[in-house]
């Protein structure tokens, strides 16, 4: 940065995006290129320097995706209680607005209202950043994260490994959270916490490079658009051993958001509430953001990876909008299939979490670890040999590659 | 480098903790998740029982019962009135002991109902608990219909039974029974107790060999987890449950070894279909009459003398120890209530060093405790 500010001539803005964005798209309607460009055309009327309008940018960027985690949590703790709700013969939320639809909000007023307490025998540093680091390390994996066609951020060619590295920040911030609250329950669930988030990224990682494997990119817009087509070309239908690895990765995820089967860090029966328990008020509420926002998140990568992004799996609706040559209504119609198409699948894959948790009991630790190192890496590793050779085999072609195989297809 | 060192740390586990069942304290020794040594701390709840029964009437004990396992008042009513019921060698009508069956076995069910419920909830089920309580609701709409009380019905009372049973709530017991089994039971059974993670949770754990049970004293489904085939129904029939048809369950080591927490869960999970037979019998075969000895009602003056009579509860032997001194005030009670003679076994299960804390969670909810009851 302060190397950029000592040029001899300020650089443009485009230029700079350049150097913090090595694929900047300038094309596309990425979120980070489009305000570059909306700059740029303002261009001589701004008296501004540069890195203040990049850093400004980014600033917007990142509360476009803050935004969108806070509508999202609020939706979804309405969803996970309803649902929740009715698995259980119950009601849920009827009160604040139509079928409680306003409770979460109402909780969030409470929240913020509420007392902030720190325990006096707490660190109170590490204990009040400790919220922060977790939030921070979840949001930061939004970065790479699209949320529909050229709808991302700022989409990275390393995307997939940014999101498998940052991932481990909020490892840290569960630790500190446990360890400085000064409570023997609390600093159990951190150890718990720290065991199954290391030991559950090994999974998660190798179903990342069986992917990349095949896809030849870390681009998260670039294995999307590989899987374009009917929907045999999805990375789950493309190869037999990534059929496999698509559940392994759910359950890996499971494990890595702390949800059930895998909530031994949370345990409410055995840990009280686990690594949160000190927390009151505001601090809890971000806990609690960070995890619906890591639910969405591994959801999220699950589709990018497995289910085929925003497609829908019918050419006929993908190719809306699609052409050179096609009309901007049609554009903006397929520009809005396909994030309405990213998200439902996502938040599909949510529900899906929050029917498995309220269906099934917690497993122990020494269980958990082995369905992680004696069962998931194993065949993991076994699949990621098998996805590669297949590949190498088959060409990478839908419906497994047989028909690529049998010359079917033309 | 220098050697790492670590340290054993001392928890404290209650009185306030949601997996105690109640204001239960355990100081356990850990070596990471590993429970080395656990020491049970009781007494938060004790509210002096016995001393309070020595300066109320025989009839006046009753409400003072109900407190004590307050998830199955209906067997300690019956216990202590048929223990003052013995020392007066008092016979009450044939109605009344109909009833009396019904109304316990209806509790147990709801007692079970409610050590299925929790004990998923120990392990992370949250589910099963509400589909439980789904079902013991139904049960306390009963017995309040009957007697205006859900919890502490003092229904059974010193020579009968305090109003009768309506042909009405006959007929919602039954309705109860062709609802409940087999059809909710096998529901239970697929979401909770045939469950891959909960059986590899609650088999193999906290298993209680059948010699240790006894030198503690381990009575009802716990002991028969331990496959030993005591019921007091059976081998010392009180009252008129000779005449019914019904199994003891006893644990098998079904999917892991006899004596494990699965084992003592399956039990109850199977008791309540026995249950269900009896209410079935005591329903086809209740006779008309009269359902209580108005005399008795108006007041008792047993003889001097001592008793002690024991009833088989929903967790276990329920006793009553009573000395009459001739008056209208028992001299002295003493209560046994199994759940103090079961938690004590707690202890010795957690302290051979191959439990987990997850594992003390499991444990003590296979022992079904109430601490009202462990107390008094």
């Amino acid at each position: 940065m302060s190397g950029l500010l000592l040029a001899q001539t300020p650089p443009t803005v485009g230029e700079l995006a350049n150097q913090w964005n090595t694929n900047p798209h300038q094309g596309g309607l990425y979120l980070e290129s489009a305000l570059y460009q909306l700059v740029d055309a303002m261009g001589s009327s701004l008296t501004l320097p540069p890195w203040l309008v990049v850093a400004a940018t980014l600033l917007v960027v990142c509360l476009l995706v803050f935004g969108f985690i806070n509508v999202f949590g609020l939706f979804v703790v309405w969803l996970e209680r309803k649902a929740s709700a009715h698995i259980q013969c119950r009601y849920g939320p009827m009160e604040v607005g139509p079928h409680g639809v306003l409770q979460t909000i109402a909780d969030g007023i409470k929240l913020t209202s509420k007392e902030d307490i720190v325990p006096r025998l707490a660190d109170r540093p590490l204990f009040v950043l400790a919220p922060i680091i977790v939030f921070a390390g979840v949001l930061v994996r939004f970065v790479p994260l699209p949320f529909g066609q050229e709808l991302v951020a700022s989409d990275m060619d390393l995307g997939l490994f940014f999101v498998a590295a940052v991932g481990s920040v909020e490892v840290i911030g569960v630790i500190l959270a446990g360890w400085s609250s000064n409570n023997k329950w609390s600093l159990f669930a951190t150890m718990r916490t720290a065991t199954q988030m290391v030991s559950y990224e090994i999974p998660l990682g190798l179903a990342f490079v069986s992917v990349i494997v095949c896809a030849g990119t870390f681009s998260l817009q670039e294995i999307i658009a590989q899987q374009e087509g009917w929907f045999w070309n999805w990375f789950i239908l493309k190869n037999p051993f990534l059929l496999l690895m698509a559940p392994i990765y759910l359950v890996a995820s499971l494990a890595e958001c702390k949800r059930a089967p895998f909530d031994l860090p949370e345990a409410e029966s055995e840990l009280v509430s686990g690594f949160h328990t000190e927390y009151s008020g505001m601090r809890f509420a971000i806990f609690f953001l960070a995890e619906y926002a890591a639910m969405y998140l591994v959801s999220a990568i699950a589709v990018v990876l497995f289910f085929g992004g925003w497609w829908t799996g019918i050419p006929l609706i993908d190719g809306i909008g699609m052409g050179a040559d096609a009309s901007a209504g049609a554009a903006v119609t397929g520009f809005v299939i396909k994030a309405a198409v990213m998200v439902s699948k996502a938040v599909f894959l949510v529900f899906v979490q929050i029917w498995v948790r309220w269906t099934l009991p917690r497993v122990r630790l020494d269980q958990m670890m082995f369905i992680c190192w004696k069962v998931l890496t194993p065949i993991a590793l076994v699949c990621l040999v098998g996805a590669t050779l297949w590949h190498l085999a088959s060409g990478g072609g839908g419906l497994f590659g047989i028909p690529a195989l049998l010359g079917l297809d033309g | 480098m220098p050697e790492v060192k670590t340290e054993e740390m001392l928890l404290n586990m209650g009185p306030q903790h949601p997996s105690t069942h109640g204001v239960f304290r355990v100081v356990i020794r850990t070596d990471g998740e590993m429970v080395l040594e656990s020491e049970s701390h009781i007494g938060y709840l004790h509210r002096c029982f016995e001393k309070v029964a020595e300066n109320n009437n025989y009839l006046q004990v009753v409400p003072y019962t109900d407190r004590m396992d307050y998830l199955c008042a209906m067997a300690n009513n019956l216990g202590y009135a048929q223990t003052v019921e013995k020392l007066m060698k008092l016979q009450v009508p044939e109605r009344a002991e109909y009833i009396r069956v019904i109304v316990t076995e209806l509790n147990r069910i709801a007692s079970h109902l409610m050590a299925f419920g929790t004990y998923g909830m120990d392990l992370g089920a949250m589910t099963p608990f509400l589909y439980a309580f789904r079902d013991r609701e139904m049960l306390l709409k009963i017995f309040e219909k009957l007697c205006g009380q859900r919890l502490n019905y003092s229904y059974i009372r010193v020579g009968g039974v305090t109003f009768d049973m309506t042909d009405e709530i006959l007929a919602d017991i039954e309705r109860f029974c062709e609802y409940f089994e087999p059809d909710i039971l096998k529901e239970y059974n697929d979401l909770l107790s045939y469950n891959g993670i909960f059986i590899s949770r609650a088999a193999n754990v906290g298993v209680l060999p059948v010699d240790l049970a006894i030198s503690y004293g381990v009575t009802g489904p716990s002991l028969r987890g331990s496959g030993v085939a005591r019921d007091l129904r059976k081998d010392e029939p009180s009252s008129i449950y000779d005449r019914f048809d019904f199994d003891v369950m006893v644990g098998s080591g079904e999917m892991g070894t006899v004596g494990d927490c699965w084992d003592r869960y399956m039990v109850r999970v199977r008791e309540m279909t026995e249950s269900v037979k009896i209410v079935r019998q005591a329903i086809r075969d209740i006779p008309s009459g009269p359902f209580c000895d108005k005399k008795a009602f108006r007041g008792v003056k047993p003889p001097k003398g001592e008793v002690y009579h024991k009833i088989e509860g929903a967790r276990g032997e329920v006793g009553f120890y009573l000395v009459s001194d001739g008056t209208v005030k028992p001299y002295r009670v003493k209560a046994r209530g199994p759940s103090f003679c079961n938690i004590s076994v707690l202890d010795a299960l957690t302290s051979k060093g191959d439990c987990m804390v997850a594992d003390m969670v499991a444990i003590i909810g296979s022992l079904d405790i109430v601490m009202g009851e462990v107390d008094r």
